[in-house]
């Protein structure tokens, strides 16, 4: 997993034995031509692709900037006419997106936090211990990854009410690491399973508990699982989107609304009051935190988001 | 293993069993239950109908076009996502020839991967938000802002004919860049010395692609086609934001998941929704079933 963002070229390069570069020396100039048009054609390609990922977020930055007439002039990557930051204070304050960003970060910090522990703890000791049902308990949790959560919709939604739940952080946060579980716990008892059971006997040779092995000689060789898996569930829980309209809904949730939520409701409002540059100020200040956290773990995120597939 | 081994297993199941089985076990099961009563999801559940609510959504018309749509995007978002980001994944690792001996990737190929992997980072709602303004029936559109004024504006998603591919293209540019690492990670593990025999032996960068690339990272390929097949019977948040109506103009982008939503938290119908449920759970498991097996090939060990 840790070559999955270096060119596996250049990896490679320690080890190549010397007599290799003596062959491709001794190349024919029009195999080369070829290569290099092939080279430019890929590069053409790639910028394209690069322009068209990138294009719309830039976009969205320039245009949280105009005005709404400048907006419908057309010419879309046009530079403003003057820069204010009036669209991100209204966009932070009436159209409230700073509560809703400290509604998100709230429930995940807590959900992600559950989701590893209890995740770590049930892969744990269904890896690792011997006991009868285990197996069974194992693919009640693996069975969910089959299902979509859709069909669940309607009854969660009558549970929670019936638990008295509903439109509360505590209710969300529950939801979230119940349906988290499954990749988890999947994912996690097939690391725990990979390593060595040495120092574990040595341990309990030296009168270690089960609970102190776990703590503090397991959770520290698993790092390399537990951070992947984590990040896994940070973003996937941070973009949750059909979990909080369906459990963040009702009177008195207006306050309550995720971030993902409450794009979506100004970008309803927007249309009704036109107020398009408070729109793009507000997905701006969403994309932004994105772009730093990504800029500085671009590494780690790639790996633990593709973690899953690669399994 | 020691005594107090019991207490310690039934200790660290016991909350993340029991949250499973409250939320998602127990929701599960009531959403089969439910799906052989007419129940508003208010009042006592009385109303058993067999398979009443199976044999309405037989006759549902928009049941069906849904489905049509789900299969579109079934069919057409793995295809073209897996084909762009494998020709993009071996131009990012094979494309720039050899220096030294080693075939390497192209200039810049570390920036290409990080720009292109970004947007899976987003969350499918604001990309959602996003792209209703990218595909903007007037000039404040991007993509109309950037045709010449003399054209009348696309209507795109406005348009009933074009609605869907609207949702397949976005789903096409986000997805990409995750297939891209994805394909490069598996590449990289394809020993060099394989591309290096091929290329002294005069074969092509098509048959390299072909004969090499391709069977090598079958199985990531297809665990790719499930999951990419997944996202299409998905779809939520972006027909619910992004589309004229949320599911229009007169359901030509209505899907399988906005229904569900629609009849159990907008139009009273729990049951008909739990219904709907598991017609989509099975129509998954089918996909899931399905890909495995007409895919299936000999492994080919790198």
């Amino acid at each position: 997993m840790s070559n999955i963002t270096s060119t596996p070229g250049t990896e490679l390069v320690p080890g190549t034995d010397p007599s290799r570069p003596a062959k491709s020396a001794g190349r024919k100039p029009d195999v080369k031509r070829e290569i290099n048009a092939f080279s430019g054609m890929a590069h053409i390609a790639l910028v394209a692709w690069a322009v068209v990922t990138a294009g719309p977020l830039i976009w969205v930055l320039l245009a949280s900037f105009k005005s709404n007439t400048e907006i419908f002039l057309g010419r879309p990557f046009a530079l403003p006419e003057h820069f204010s930051f009036d669209t991100y204070f209204s966009a932070w304050g009436e159209a409230h997106i700073g509560r809703y960003f400290v509604n998100s970060l709230i429930v995940v910090v807590f959900s992600t936090a559950g989701t590893m522990l209890f995740g770590s703890m049930a892969a744990y000791v269904l890896a690792r211990y011997k006991f009868p049902g285990n197996r069974a308990v194992y693919y009640l949790f693996v069975s969910g990854l089959a299902f979509p959560t859709f069909m669940a919709l309607a009854p969660l939604f009558y549970i929670l009410k019936s638990v008295g739940l509903l439109g509360t952080f505590t209710g969300l946060v529950l939801v979230y690491i119940a349906y988290s579980l499954p990749f988890t716990i999947f994912f996690l008892a097939a690391f725990f399973k990979s390593l060595p059971y040495e120092i574990e006997e040595a341990a309990t040779v030296d009168g270690a508990s089960h609970v102190r092995k776990f703590f503090q000689i397991m959770m520290p060789m698993a790092r390399s699982g537990l951070v992947s898996i984590t990040i896994f569930n940070i973003v996937g829980q941070w973009n949750q989107y059909l979990l909080p309209v369906v459990i963040m809904s009702g009177p008195g949730s207006d306050s309550k609304l995720l971030l993902t939520q409450g794009i979506a409701q100004i970008s309803v409002s927007a249309g009704y009051h036109a107020e398009w540059s408070t729109l793009f100020a507000a997905l701006t200040l969403s994309i932004l935190p994105m772009i730093i956290v990504y800029a500085i773990f671009q590494r780690q995120i790639q790996a633990g988001l593709t973690a899953g597939a690669v399994k | 293993m020691r005594h107090g081994k019991y207490p310690f297993i039934i200790g660290f199941l016991v909350v993340p069993v029991a949250l499973y089985t409250i939320f998602v076990v127990w929701a599960y099961i009531q959403a089969f239950y439910l799906s052989v009563y007419e129940w508003s999801g208010l009042g006592p559940l009385e109303n058993f109908v067999g398979l009443g609510n199976f044999r309405k959504l037989w006759d549902d018309n928009l049941f069906w076009q849904s489905l049509r749509h789900n299969l579109f995007l079934l069919i057409l978002l793995p295809l073209i996502t897996i084909v762009i980001a494998l020709v993009f994944a071996f131009l990012l690792n094979v494309g720039g020839g050899h220096r030294g001996g080693v075939t390497r990737g192209v200039w810049g190929s570390k920036a290409y991967r990080i720009i292109f992997f970004f947007p899976q980072l987003l969350a499918l709602a604001i990309i959602a938000v996003i792209f209703g303004r990218v595909f903007g029936p007037d000039k404040s559109g991007m993509i109309n802002g950037l045709f010449p004024d003399s054209w009348t504006p696309w209507l795109f998603l406005a348009d009933e004919r074009w609605a869907m591919a609207c949702i397949l293209i976005v789903l096409i540019w986000q997805a990409v860049g995750f297939y891209v690492v994805l394909f490069s990670a598996g590449m990289g593990s394809i020993s060099t010395d394989i591309y290096e025999a091929a290329a002294l032996d005069g074969a092509s960068r098509v048959t390299l692609f072909f004969r090499i690339t391709v069977p090598l990272l079958w199985s990531t390929i297809q665990v790719s086609w499930v999951y990419l097949g997944i996202a299409a019977f998905d779809a939520f948040a972006l027909v619910n934001i992004m589309t004229v109506d949320r599911g229009g103009p007169n359901g030509a982008s209505s899907v399988l998941s906005l229904m569900i939503y629609r009849n159990a938290f907008e139009f009273s119908q729990a049951g008909y929704a739990s219904a709907l449920g598991v017609v989509l759970f099975f129509l998954t498991l089918t996909f899931a079933a399905l890909t495995l097996r007409v895919t299936r090939r000999e492994a080919v060990e790198a």
